[in-house]
């Protein structure tokens, strides 16, 4: 249906409206409403991870559109074995995302190793060793549900978020803090 | 043709250099001498009999325990002429181990011996570029070596989980982020 139409449909069909709401509620609404991963595929959760996006899971609905450089994206899903020559160009590539920027570490392997965790010279124990993660998702490898379940995870996480403050200070905390007894000595 | 007939062809050519022969394994083998595994390696590709036109695959094992302790490095030969295949394996010391290469017989062998010197430390004379493949450039030493033994660190990331890690795992809390001081190689900036 073209542009025009639609907008022949829904004009003048409500009142004007005034909504209130908090600058936080907007801005962390449009935040992870738009989270656009950046394409880091390292092994076979990275096979998940496609399905993920396929039509049967479907992260468009999220707003999720998987991008090709780091410069525009929000989100890093870390979905594989990362070896220590793949950290070092993952910890540039995390440098190289914009603020806000969030990390999920996708199966076992991302997670703490995985099978690598004894008898792998090669393989990074966790990829929080170099990058901060914010969702952990579990699995060799997870399923797609998994996977979109650590997506929403990583939504609640965002919408808690606080704006004009700085990072990972909520309102719980800060509150927390002011009313301790021992905060004003 | 069949692997006797094979390794007759070799024995009559090369004599003494064909050091060893097994027929009745799977995929029957002779050993040649170091020394001349380059020359076998054209008279197999040329010679109208054989015509191996094709390396499937180089390898390399290593042979602590063996007596005296060895390197090997294993040519699985094919010919799409005769439809016939053949193995030819090399001794080499464990220490300071290096052979001819094969490259310009088979192209592929370029890689295939980048692999081996990457993981075992096996030298490839003539080799026209013979550095690490898989491992970053900065690696140090060839983890398929038997004698291997993993660093603490690779550029300030764990190669082996300390206990505390272990426990912090097993607890289902995070390792935490480590210290971040290692800088990638910047190759525009090197160059």
């Amino acid at each position: 249906m073209p542009m025009t139409e639609m907008g022949g449909l829904i004009q003048n069909r409500f009142a004007d409206n005034l909504a209130f709401t908090t600058v936080d509620n907007v801005v962390n609404w449009a935040r992870k409403s738009s989270l656009w991963p950046m394409t880091f595929g390292l092994a076979c959760c990275a096979i998940e991870m496609m399905a993920t996006g396929g039509t049967r899971y479907d992260w468009n609905r999220f707003g999720m559109i998987p991008r090709g450089t780091p410069r525009q994206s929000d989100l890093m899903i870390v979905a594989g074995t990362v070896t220590l020559k793949m950290a070092t160009r993952l910890k540039r590539l995390y440098e190289q995302m914009p603020e806000p920027k969030y990390v999920i570490s996708m199966g076992s392997c991302a997670n703490n190793g995985g099978p690598y965790w004894k008898h792998g010279y090669h393989v990074l124990k966790g990829v929080d060793e170099v990058v901060p993660v914010d969702v952990y998702v579990p699995g060799c490898p997870p399923r797609p549900e998994a996977l979109l379940y650590g997506v929403m995870k990583l939504q609640e996480k965002i919408q808690e978020d606080r704006v004009l403050r700085r990072r990972g200070e909520t309102l719980g905390s800060l509150a927390g803090a002011s009313m301790a007894p021992e905060a004003s000595k | 043709m069949d692997a006797p007939s094979i390794h007759g062809r070799l024995k009559d050519r090369f004599g003494e250099k064909i050091v060893a022969f097994q027929a009745e394994a799977l995929q029957p083998w002779a050993v040649v001498a170091p020394d001349v595994i380059a020359e076998v390696a054209v008279f197999a590709k040329s010679d109208a009999a054989l015509a191996f036109d094709n390396l499937l695959c180089l390898s390399a094992v290593d042979y602590p325990k063996e007596d005296p302790p060895r390197m090997e490095v294993v040519y699985h030969l094919f010919s799409y002429e005769h439809r016939h295949k053949f193995v030819l394996k090399v001794h080499l010391p464990r220490e300071g181990a290096h052979v001819p290469t094969v490259e310009g017989t088979w192209a592929v062998a370029n890689w295939h011996e980048r692999e081996a010197y990457d993981l075992f430390g096996i030298v490839f004379d003539g080799h026209s570029d013979l550095r690490r493949i898989l491992l970053p450039d900065d690696w140090v030493g060839h983890p398929l070596r038997k004698d291997w033994v993993d660093p603490d660190f690779y550029n300030g990331m764990h190669v082996k989980p300390t206990p505390q890690m272990a426990e912090r795992a097993m607890a289902g809390e995070k390792i935490g982020v480590g210290p971040f001081d290692f800088t990638p190689p910047n190759r525009h900036v090197d160059e």
